[in-house]
């Protein structure tokens, strides 16, 4: 008991420098024994309770200390060193980069193994979601318009219509978000028809956001009439809340990227048990068959999604290019120009 | 005889340490060409990668610009799941990537350098290009160094390494079991000529004269000289027999006709008794000598056997005939059932060895009895059978009979020397035949077949 006592103040002393103003959320799940799982993630809090009350369900004596922070604020708080067992984050290529730079820990087991290829790397990191980015756009807002199906009926469609887009885009700032400029560059790397796209935004004095969850819920209120790559996942999750048709999703028919949400164990975990058993036991709900009730899709497209040519981002060593900083500030200055040319609202 | 290893294992033995001489051989050869063959790809990929990020070089108002393209490190995650890391510096500066990657050896401008080095707690191997790029107003060398971990060629290497042991071994037992065939191919012309010099009868001293491998000669060549040794050795003591039973002859011929004259000219009945005693011992002497005579022709003659067109039972009548008289002194009747049986042989030794046969009988037969002689065809054999009344074979195993000098166990009291149903034996051994001697079923007598091929 001290320790765990003395690890956990341990603990608390080194993340201290982050706790001030950059992590969102923290709570403590208290087991029935000493043992505490550590995980930092960039899943809300809200999302992923079922998943701890399911551990807790199959393992009551371990108890889980969830802290919540940005991607970005994650990637640099793993670099500086920060005490943890897991690391739970959408940004993929983040992740990569800390796995690729060896902080990860190696861990085996069937239920990983079971895993299809492109969603482990090595036997460091495992994606269990696959998530796809989509439209979202307030119905009413809409009404009277056609439904685009591609990029380019989505670019006529706001060239056509600037006033009543004015203002009432949303999308990510690839500047702050992470997931944002995974998904933005794997366009720009996918599809000509993205800074076409992008001038044609810039245009019409779009509204920049951190995370999905705020533009999810602007688009619900009618703040905006349309949000530009949001994470799926969170919109059906927003649906499924009961919006009344308020908000749809769109899928784009020529293009669609879809995100892994990765795990992997910290090279100095001290509680590799439980750890792993976490790994376990979200790499067995990667693999179930059907949705369920749970508030994260499974790995497995539906048939769908398959037919849409919707690819998930592959795990590896590619992931690095956008992060190399000449290439960041490259595609960041690129991205400015493209969508500063009226007022960037912030 | 004492035994060591045989040629066949010994054989068998050396080719399979040769095979596995070979199987660890290639086993090496195919691990350190696979390692080699998966460093190679590596390099190559890295090579292709490093090059594809310099070729993105360029200057910008004087500045050094770099896009690192997305293919550039795609295709190093296409070999293997192995860790990345770049460095690209320019004229000493550090542009961007990984700082602490250790700086490569130098090497000419635009030429691929490849190290070997030590990154971030593994073994990394990295590959380097120097190009000049002109910024302002001197050209500024950049070098560009991408890195990769080498697990991906460790585990090709060594999954490969595994399939090629597993190959050596099974390559190793194939080898094996072949070279014991091998073995046993090549010492198939040794057994065949041991097996046909088992095959041979007992007087059959020719030479051999079947094809054999260059490498038998010697010992094909002086088992001939020994066989020619033993034949004429074994024919200088036939030839020695039959003179010595000749010169015996004739003494003993003039030694009975003067105990006749002197049985005539009358004496004591004790000086007739004894004289009667001489003439019935030089009788024996005389029948001894004559079959001894026989034996030595008939091994003389079958050295080199004529093959004669002859019908068994012709052979058979003329016998009968010619023993016809010997047989009425003793009032025995022979009873004749014979059928035509073409064979091929020589025509004195046949009547030969059937005299000796029914000599036997007549000898053995009681006073006033019959003896059935016959000749049938029977599963490509023609079968002379000569049976008579008298006591049997007794209990001997009536093939040892058949021995030189040796008589029947109940013979009691009957002049023989032992050789006839011998001569006769091996003159149906000679020509391919048997001789059968049993005793009737009913134990009524005795039962001779002699056996010979149809011609």
């Amino acid at each position: 008991m001290r320790l765990v006592g003395l690890a956990l103040g341990l603990m608390l002393a080194l993340a201290a420098p982050l706790l001030a103003q950059e992590i969102e959320d923290h709570r403590v799940f208290p087991g029935t024994g000493p043992q505490l799982l550590r995980v930092l993630s960039t899943t809300d809090l809200s999302v992923f309770e079922p998943y701890i009350r399911q551990f807790q369900r199959q393992n009551p004596e371990i108890g889980v200390d969830y802290t919540v922070m940005s991607s970005a604020t994650l990637h640099r708080a793993v670099r500086e060193g920060a005490q943890a067992d897991l690391v739970m984050s959408s940004a993929m290529d983040l992740q990569f980069q800390l796995v690729n730079d060896g902080f990860a820990g190696r861990y085996t087991s069937d239920a990983v193994l079971a895993l299809p290829d492109w969603a482990r790397w090595r036997d460091l990191i495992f994606a269990f979601t696959t998530e796809p980015a989509v439209v979202v756009i307030n119905s009413a807002r809409f009404a009277g318009l056609p439904l685009p199906a591609t990029r380019q009926e989505l670019i006529t469609l706001l060239r056509e219509h600037p006033e009543r887009f004015m203002g009432a885009i949303g999308t990510y700032d690839v500047r702050d978000s992470g997931l944002g400029y995974l998904f933005a560059t794997q366009e720009d790397r996918s599809t000509d028809a993205f800074w076409r796209l992008n001038e044609v935004l810039g245009r019409l004095e779009p509204k920049l956001y951190c995370c999905s969850a705020q533009m999810i819920e602007d688009v619900a209120d009618g703040r905006l009439a349309l949000a530009y790559n949001v994470l799926g996942s969170y919109a059906a999750e927003e649906l499924a809340r009961g919006s009344d048709g308020r908000v749809q999703i769109l899928r784009m028919q020529d293009f669609a990227n879809a995100m892994l949400r990765t795990v992997f164990m910290l090279k100095g975990a001290e509680n590799r048990a439980a750890a792993g058993a976490m790994i376990d036991m979200l790499a067995g709900l990667a693999l179930r068959d059907a949705p369920g009730d749970w508030p994260l899709p499974p790995l497995g497209l539906s048939d769908a999604e398959q037919a849409t040519g919707l690819a998930p981002i592959r795990l590896g060593p590619a992931l690095l290019t956008y992060l190399d900083p000449l290439n960041r500030r490259a595609f960041l200055a690129e991205w400015g120009n493209a969508l500063e040319q009226g007022e960037v609202a912030r | 005889m004492r035994l060591t290893a045989s040629i066949g294992q010994r054989l068998t033995l050396l080719l399979a340490g040769v095979a596995a001489l070979l199987s660890l051989l290639s086993w090496g050869m195919v691990s350190s060409l696979a390692t080699e063959a998966a460093a190679r790809t590596q390099d190559n990929v890295l090579a292709a990668s490093t090059t594809t990020i310099a070729e993105t070089l360029r200057s910008e108002q004087g500045e050094i610009r770099l896009e690192l393209p997305y293919a550039a490190f795609a295709m190093l995650g296409a070999i293997s799941e192995d860790r990345v890391f770049y460095r690209v510096t320019a004229g000493g500066r550090e542009l961007t990537g990984y700082a602490d990657l250790p700086p490569p050896s130098p090497g000419p401008v635009g030429q691929i350098v490849f190290d070997t080095g030590q990154f971030s707690g593994e073994a990394v191997r990295m590959a380097s290009v120097t190009r000049l790029v002109g910024a302002g107003a001197d050209p500024v060398a950049v070098t560009v160094t991408v890195a990769q971990t080498r697990n991906g060629v460790q585990s090709v290497a060594s999954d490969l390494s595994w399939l090629a042991g597993v190959l050596a071994i099974a390559f190793f037992f194939v080898a094996v079991g072949l070279s014991a065939v091998a073995a046993r191919m090549s010492l198939r012309p040794l057994n065949q000529i041991a097996d046909s010099v088992s095959r041979r009868g007992p007087a059959d001293l020719r030479p051999l004269s079947r094809p054999a491998p260059a490498d038998l000669a010697p010992l094909l060549s002086a088992l001939n000289r020994l066989m020619d040794r033993l034949r004429l050795s074994v024919r200088r003591s036939e030839d020695f027999i039959a003179e010595a039973a000749h010169r015996v002859r004739t003494p003993l011929a003039t030694v009975r006709t003067q105990a006749e004259i002197a049985l005539r000219g009358g004496g004591t009945p004790a000086e007739k008794e004894q004289l009667r005693r001489i003439i019935r011992a030089v009788d024996e002497s005389a029948r001894s000598a004559g079959q001894l005579l026989d034996y030595a022709t008939v091994a003389y003659r079958v050295e080199d056997l004529a093959r004669d067109a002859l019908d068994l039972s012709e052979l058979a009548r003329r016998s009968v005939e010619s023993v016809t008289p010997t047989a009425a002194m003793r009032d025995i009747q022979f009873t004749l059932d014979l059928q035509s049986a073409p064979v091929r042989g020589d025509a004195v030794l046949l009547d030969n060895a059937i005299r000796n046969v029914l000599d036997n009988a007549i000898k053995y037969s009681p006073e006033d009895t019959v003896i059935a002689i016959g000749v049938r065809q029977r599963n490509g054999d023609a079968i002379l059978s000569v049976r008579d009344e008298g006591p049997g074979f007794g209990d001997d195993p009536p093939d040892a009979l058949t021995e030189r000098f040796r008589r029947g166990a109940n013979t009691g009291g009957i002049v023989g020397s032992g050789l006839g149903l011998t001569i006769a034996a091996e003159v149906l051994r000679a020509h391919g035949g048997r001789l059968d001697l049993r005793n009737r079923e009913d134990r009524s007598g005795t039962c001779v077949l002699l056996v010979l091929p149809l011609a």
